[in-house]
């Protein structure tokens, strides 16, 4: 009743009045873009408004004959084709501001709206004569008629349809205003300063599709080291990503595709805090995209986890009282029957006295893999190299029951006592720890069945956790890694007992997501020692390489598994699972066969002789090529009896190979030949030439890996041989070949390598007087390739012509 | 490593015994296999037989634990249990002591239990006596000494000590060094 004075003043607080809707018109204004509202008079009466109506038709009219275009297009443009008015200038000015403010408020636009309210009686523009007519058509539902005509089509549009459609194209027309005042589209790209782009970038940001993304030249990547600026950088990013998903359609003339990527990689380092090196390596491991999810996944922590005590308590107890102490949790999934995962907590969730009592352990979902890998089975001897905090110590401990022995070892002694803590808090009894250097096995201790080798690493797959480690590691750190973890990991397999009825396995798993500290360790130990790879058991997870830019890998790496925090949400990590399968340690091919050939004549200590000869065979850089055949023999030679057989076989062989370079038959095959090579050269050729055999036999057994195909060719070799090898060798390869077909068979039953001795011995006698006639159909196959070979093949030739 | 001597095993077992009495015997002689104590140290672990072969090949000064610590000896050679020696206890204990849940985090921290955070006592507990201290829910918290008999408990004053705090399982987390 009069009480209100200033009808346009906005109601605030809140009370029941600012609640209240005011009314289309209001809630309109709001809707509309601020320069809508600019263009909003005061309040007019219906009288003023239809003369208002009439004038606007009038005009539009008018302008509507100029340019019939303009009229689709934005409020701003068709203000360029009008008349240009002081009042437009105005208008144009603050349009523009508001526009940069995107939504002003409408206490902000109330402000215009009187500021608009002079000019509109001057400049008939169209386009706030279209607001406004869309502002009436809003007021007065009577007035759909005359409004109309300022539209395109003519077609009876809502208002608010007609609002939006407006909204659009002034949107459009406000991107090409930030640009170069231009009209037409921007599609092309011109060379264009920093400064330019960043105002195509801010367009970009309302005018999605039509802008295309400047890669700033050379120059301009020195100044961004100045002052980096967030935003742009993250703005950069996407866009080069998006120029690089579809490099082809989107890429500027004249720029490679490695500039991008180098801008790109200097930003992601920029914004992401990476020192270059570590961001290199992750650019080699991960497509763009997923580099960028796994770059997002390192910011954010891993999800809480814990491991329930089975030797205390049961996984549903302990989430009972949990949850009756405040915590939220679930379990953990489908491949875990003990983990649970922590949503939020009201109580400290190290500090339970549910945790104090031992009912469960803190671990990360990723460190319970390992041991699920190693599956250790009750009354085993376990050895866990570098165990602490001991996690996975307990729980190994748990799985067995607290049966059998662990020997918890770590390298830190400040380490090692939280370890004993633990142990002693979960209440785990059958645990050894000592600090010794992962190193010094099996020199202190051996013969376990399973040993756990989670290795030092750089820590590369658990940057939520530390992220110190972005920009700490380099090139020599990751390198020194790795070289400790191949130390370890081979004494990690002398610890094994291959001859273990339940075990002879071996787990090495490491935190990092590292080519260099996973797969090459792992291809690294496959040459050095008589492990191979099995299936881990685990049915998620990423498989590890098999190539990875110029190295290639044992194919057999397909068991490994890795994990990703942006792909399973838990630390990055590697595991992989050997199983050994003999005892004897391989010697170096060079020198150390020498010793290996001595010790063939030493009967006795066939088992430890082995370790030399089939090792030699088992090591050869072929056999990844060989692996498939060799493998199911190297199965059947499982056994140290058998490994004594192949090592008598490999001793004989070692001859008949040395002359064949090409890797030509299966190990059984070899090691047949090289037993009988072995009875004559043994005698002969240890005391005139022990090293030179010794190499021989060692690049015989080396040869061995290879297939089948090669064997035969492997029999002709050593006639084809320049230096006249000796054609019984390559006879008793011939011969000794269906033989060990037969060998091979019955490696697994023949027991006793003297007897193998003196069957081998009788093939290789008879050999002899075919050899000759064997020897001209050989000839034609090329020499082999290694000289040594050559000298122990004459030497034959001596010892048997 | 060594086995104990007389003297030392005489000293551990009357300490342990004031806890759990004649139960003592089971310690020793269990159906899972033959355990023993050994010293290193000055600790005392008690190992079972299996262990022992392996753990003769580590070296003494490499040697940081082996099987459960029990306690250790003093300088002035007594014997001092261990909260570690909790999970052999509590399943042998004699008496008992349980106390309310708003009285656990006090102990946890090493305070006494006073009359008020006492819940149940076991009958004819004598004074300074070893007791073993659980919550309601009957998970060992500790042990300790019953500062007053079963009868005195009954009619003391609430803020008055009624056991002893000797060892409970927050040293865990509050002294970690000392375990080692």
């Amino acid at each position: 009743m009069g009480r209100k004075l200033d009808p346009t003043k906005e109601k605030r607080g809140p009370g029941r009045k600012a609640r209240k809707q005011k009314g289309a018109e209001t809630e309109l204004v709001r809707f509309l873009p601020a320069a809508a509202a600019e263009e909003n008079s005061k309040r007019l009466s219906s009288r003023a408004r239809k003369r208002a109506a009439k004038r606007r038709l009038g005009s539009i009219e008018a302008s509507k004959t100029s340019k019939p275009l303009g009229t689709k297009l934005s409020p701003g443009e068709l203000r360029k084709e009008a008349v240009q008015t002081p009042g437009k200038k105005g208008a144009q000015s603050s349009f523009n501001t508001t526009q940069g403010k995107k939504r002003p408020a409408p206490a902000h636009s109330s402000d215009e709206e009187e500021e608009e309210e002079d000019s509109e009686e001057d400049g008939e523009v169209e386009q706030r004569a279209l607001w406004d007519s869309e502002d009436s058509d809003a007021e007065m539902v009577d007035d759909y008629g005359a409004n109309l005509n300022s539209e395109d089509e003519g077609e009876k549009l809502l208002p608010i349809e007609r609002a939006a459609r407006k909204q659009k194209a002034q949107e459009a027309a406000a991107g090409d205003q930030w640009s170069d005042e231009e009209i037409d589209e921007e599609e092309e790209m011109s060379p264009e300063s920093g400064s330019t782009k960043d105002e195509a970038d801010r367009g970009l940001q309302i005018n999605v599709d039509e802008e295309e993304f400047i890669l700033p030249p050379a120059g301009e990547m020195e100044q961004d080291t100045q002052a980096p600026d967030l935003q742009r950088v993250h703005k950069r990013i996407q866009d080069i990503v998006g120029v690089l998903r579809d490099f082809g359609v989107q890429r500027e003339e004249g720029r490679s595709r490695s500039e991008y990527l180098n801008r790109l990689q200097k930003d992601l380092a920029t914004y992401y805090s990476y020192g270059d090196f570590l961001l290199g390596k992750l650019m080699e491991l991960f497509p763009v995209s997923e580099l960028i999810e796994f770059l997002e996944a390192n910011e954010v922590p891993r999800p809480i986890t814990l491991r329930t005590n089975t030797l205390k308590t049961r996984r549903r107890d302990l989430a009972q009282a949990l949850i009756n102490r405040g915590v939220n949790l679930d379990p953990l999934g489908k491949w875990s029957k003990t983990g649970l995962v922590v949503y939020d907590s009201s109580v400290p969730i190290g500090a339970t006295p549910e945790y104090l009592a031992g009912h469960y352990m803190l671990q990360g979902a990723s460190s319970m893999l390992p041991v699920m890998a190693l599956a250790p089975q009750e009354h085993e001897r376990i050895l866990d190299m570098c165990c602490a905090p001991g996690g996975k110590t307990s729980y190994i401990a748990q799985l067995m029951k607290n049966t059998g022995v662990i020997l918890a070892n770590d390298a830190n002694a400040e380490r090692l006592k939280s370890v004993v803590g633990n142990l002693h808090r979960l209440g785990v009894t059958n645990a050894i720890i000592s600090h010794y250097d992962g190193r010094q096995f099996p020199k202190v201790v051996g013969g376990f069945d399973r040993v756990l080798l989670d290795a030092p690493c750089s820590g590369t797959g658990v940057i939520s956790k530390d992220p110190a480690v972005k920009t700490n590691k380099d090139e020599k750190d990751v390198l020194r890694c790795a070289h400790l973890q191949k130390e370890l990991l081979l004494s990690a397999i002398d610890s094994v007992n291959a001859a273990s009825k339940t075990g002879g396995y071996l787990v090495y798993c490491t935190c990092s997501i590292m080519v260099e500290e996973n797969e090459w360790v792992v291809d690294y130990a496959l040459k050095k020692r008589n492990v191979r790879l099995v299936p881990t058991g685990l049915d998620f997870g990423q498989e590890g390489f098999t190539r990875f830019r110029e190295r290639r890998f044992h194919p057999t790496l397909r068991s490994t598994r890795r994990f990703y925090p942006h792909t399973h949400n838990m630390d990055g990590f590697f595991i992989a699972k050997f199983k050994k399968f003999s005892n004897s340690i391989p010697q170096a091919e060079i020198g150390n066969s020498a010793t290996g050939t001595s010790k063939n004549l030493d009967l006795p200590d066939l088992k430890g002789q082995d370790s030399s000869k089939s090792e030699n065979s088992s090591q050869p850089a072929k056999k990844a090529k060989a692996a498939t055949k060799a493998k199911p023999l190297l199965q059947k030679g499982q056994r140290p009896k058998k490994a004594s057989f192949q090592k008598l076989n490999g001793i004989s062989e070692g001859a008949d190979s040395e002359l064949s370079t090409v890797p030509s038959a299966t190990k059984a095959q070899m090691s047949s030949r090289l037993q009988d090579s072995s009875q004559f050269l043994g005698k002969a050729n240890v005391p005139k030439k022990p090293k030179r055999t010794g190499k021989l036999k060692g690049q015989a057994q080396k040869s061995q890996s290879s297939e089948k195909a090669a064997s035969l060719r492997q029999s002709t070799l050593p006639k084809g041989r320049d230096t006249g090898t000796p054609s019984l060798p390559s006879l008793s390869e011939t011969q000794a070949t269906p033989r060990l077909n037969e060998h091979g068979q019955t490696l697994g039953k023949a027991k006793g390598a003297g007897k193998k001795a003196k069957f081998q011995k009788e093939n290789g006698t008879p050999k002899d007087p075919q050899v000759h006639t064997v020897s001209p159909l050989k000839s034609s196959r090329p020499p082999p390739a290694k000289k040594r070979k050559t000298a122990s093949g004459s030497n034959r030739q001596r010892l048997f012509s | 490593m060594r086995p104990l001597t007389e003297e030392e095993t005489r000293v551990m077992f009357e300490k342990i015994a004031k806890y759990i009495g004649e139960n003592l015997q089971l310690l020793v002689d269990r159906p899972d296999g033959t355990y023993c104590f050994r010293l290193h140290n000055d600790r005392v672990y008690y190992v079972s037989e299996k262990m022992l072969k392996l753990a003769a090949n580590i070296a003494g000064d490499k040697l940081v634990s082996l099987g459960t610590c029990f306690g250790k000896f003093t300088k002035t050679h007594k014997f001092r249990l261990h909260v570690t020696a909790l999970d052999y206890l509590a399943p042998y204990a004699k008496y008992k002591v349980w106390i309310k849940p708003g009285a656990e985090q006090s102990f946890l921290y090493g305070n006494h239990v006073l009359k008020s955070g006492l819940g149940r006592i076991t009958e004819n507990t004598a004074q300074y006596q070893g007791v073993v201290v659980y919550s309601m829910a009957d998970v060992p918290l500790g042990f300790g000494v019953a500062a007053k008999s079963t009868q005195d408990c009954r009619k003391v004053d609430p803020m008055a000590i009624v056991v002893f705090h000797q060892a409970d399982i927050g040293e865990y987390i509050r002294h970690e060094e000392t375990l080692t």
